[in-house]
């Protein structure tokens, strides 16, 4: 609640693809700006050995490092850290000139579970989010596992979890015209894959999901159960096709919308804690 | 013999050999091979109970893909008081190891082992569960 709607406003509407980080070793908030440099080194030595990012202009690649102290579960929390990468085409010298690329950030929001049994000297920032171009994400990952001793991992979202996210956040409260909930499954072994998409109007959503749950605030597998049932028993009574029997893909609300590759996009700043404590909590299931 | 829900065509009932062992499979990726299951549990003599039912839990190496909470099927062994095992069809070992466990089983179910009974084998198993 404490975030400043300002500062995490270029959270918002970016499909954001999820790794989960094992603890960084030897990570020194006083260093930001030396790390800054020597990854900016790092790329540029990477691009000269020929592994070319962008061919045609010649672009340099200017490395920021933030920490972001309003995205935080709770004091016991690390900040996140923010990595942004911009070009700066050779011929021009003005930093108003600068572009954005490439943009990656370390969080944590609630993770007690994994800082909590760490060593010293481990900094837990479990959950990974990079938006732009997949070979600057494998070159700050590389940097960081080699700097850090780390080790980054996409973070897939099994259905059993987006079924979880879907009921969650379709029964959230919006103040706004809410869009529709949507589902998709696909159903692959068949001579010619079959991909279904479900949408559901927000209102019937969040009745449904306020008729299922019992405590405001908790939510049980039994609740989600019962949720995702009904929605499968409607479908079948109408189309004769058992949703259950196929594999649910991708999820979306007003709130968030997430893909069981590990890619999700926020769309509502009011529920971003919450949707990063969830992700959180798979990181560090995903780690241990 | 493998079916896809129970009870079975009554039409068959004479010519069908005696049944020493029912495993019921559930597809991990599946929630409505848990669904079908539950349904079809309802249509087992509960004489079967004593040993000679065990839930099969497959797909179990596709973590990504779970769409069962792993937790209700353990709940529904023990609510049935019959072993729940896990495994994974598509790696041969597996499979091999899994298929040789299940004749172990019918082996017993079937009175085929001296000493040991369907009964006897199921607490073994419920005994070294809870360790």
């Amino acid at each position: 609640e404490k975030a400043d709607p300002q500062k995490t406003a270029f959270l918002l509407r970016k499909a954001w693809t999820l790794y989960s980080v094992t603890p960084l070793y030897g990570f020194r908030r006083a260093r930001l700006s030396d790390y800054a440099r020597l990854l900016g080194a790092f790329i540029a030595a990477e691009k000269q050995k020929g592994l070319a990012v962008e061919v045609g202009v010649e672009l340099d690649i200017k490395v920021a490092l933030s920490s972001l102290a309003e995205l935080r579960g709770s004091e016991l929390d690390q900040a996140a850290l923010l990595v942004q990468l911009s070009s700066r085409s050779r011929a021009s010298s003005r930093s108003s000139e600068d572009k954005p690329v490439w943009s990656g950030w370390f969080c944590s929001v609630f993770g007690d579970d994994l800082s909590e049994n760490v060593p010293e000297h481990f900094t837990c920032l479990p959950l990974f989010l990079s938006h732009g171009a997949e070979s600057y994400t494998s070159l700050v990952g590389s940097w960081f596992q080699k700097t850090f001793d780390c080790c980054f991992r996409r973070l897939a979202i099994s259905p059993l979890n987006l079924s979880w996210m879907v009921a969650m956040w379709a029964g959230c409260k919006l103040d706004r015209a809410a869009s529709a909930v949507e589902l998709a499954f696909s159903v692959p072994r068949l001579s010619q894959p079959l991909d279904i998409s479900y949408a559901i109007h927000p209102e019937d959503a969040k009745a449904l999901w306020d008729t299922v749950q019992k405590t405001p605030g908790e939510i049980t597998q039994e609740e989600v159960d019962v949720f995702m049932d009904c929605l499968y028993a409607h479908f079948h009574r109408h189309f004769k096709i058992h949703l259950s029997a196929a594999k649910l893909v991708k999820i979306s609300t007003a709130v968030a919308s997430a893909h069981c590759d590990g890619i999700v996009k926020i769309l509502h700043s009011q529920y971003l804690p919450g949707v990063l404590m969830l992700l959180t909590e798979l990181a560090i299931s995903q780690i241990q | 013999h493998i079916a896809t829900s129970l009870p079975l065509p009554s039409e068959r009932d004479h010519l069908r050999p005696r049944i020493d062992l029912v495993v019921f499979m559930i597809d991990i990726k599946s929630k409505y091979s848990l669904k079908n299951v539950e349904a079809s549990l309802a249509h087992v003599d509960a004489s079967f109970f004593l040993g000679k039912v065990c839930f099969l839990v497959t797909g179990v190496g596709r973590v990504n893909s779970c769409s069962i909470d792993t937790s209700a099927v353990c709940k529904l062994g023990e609510a049935y008081c019959s072993p729940v095992l896990f495994c994974e069809l598509e790696l041969e070992g597996i499979r091999v190891a899994t298929a040789q466990r299940l004749l172990r089983m019918l082996e017993i179910c079937a009175g085929r082992i001296p000493g040991v009974s369907a009964l006897s084998f199921v607490s073994l198993m419920r005994k070294s569960d809870d360790d």
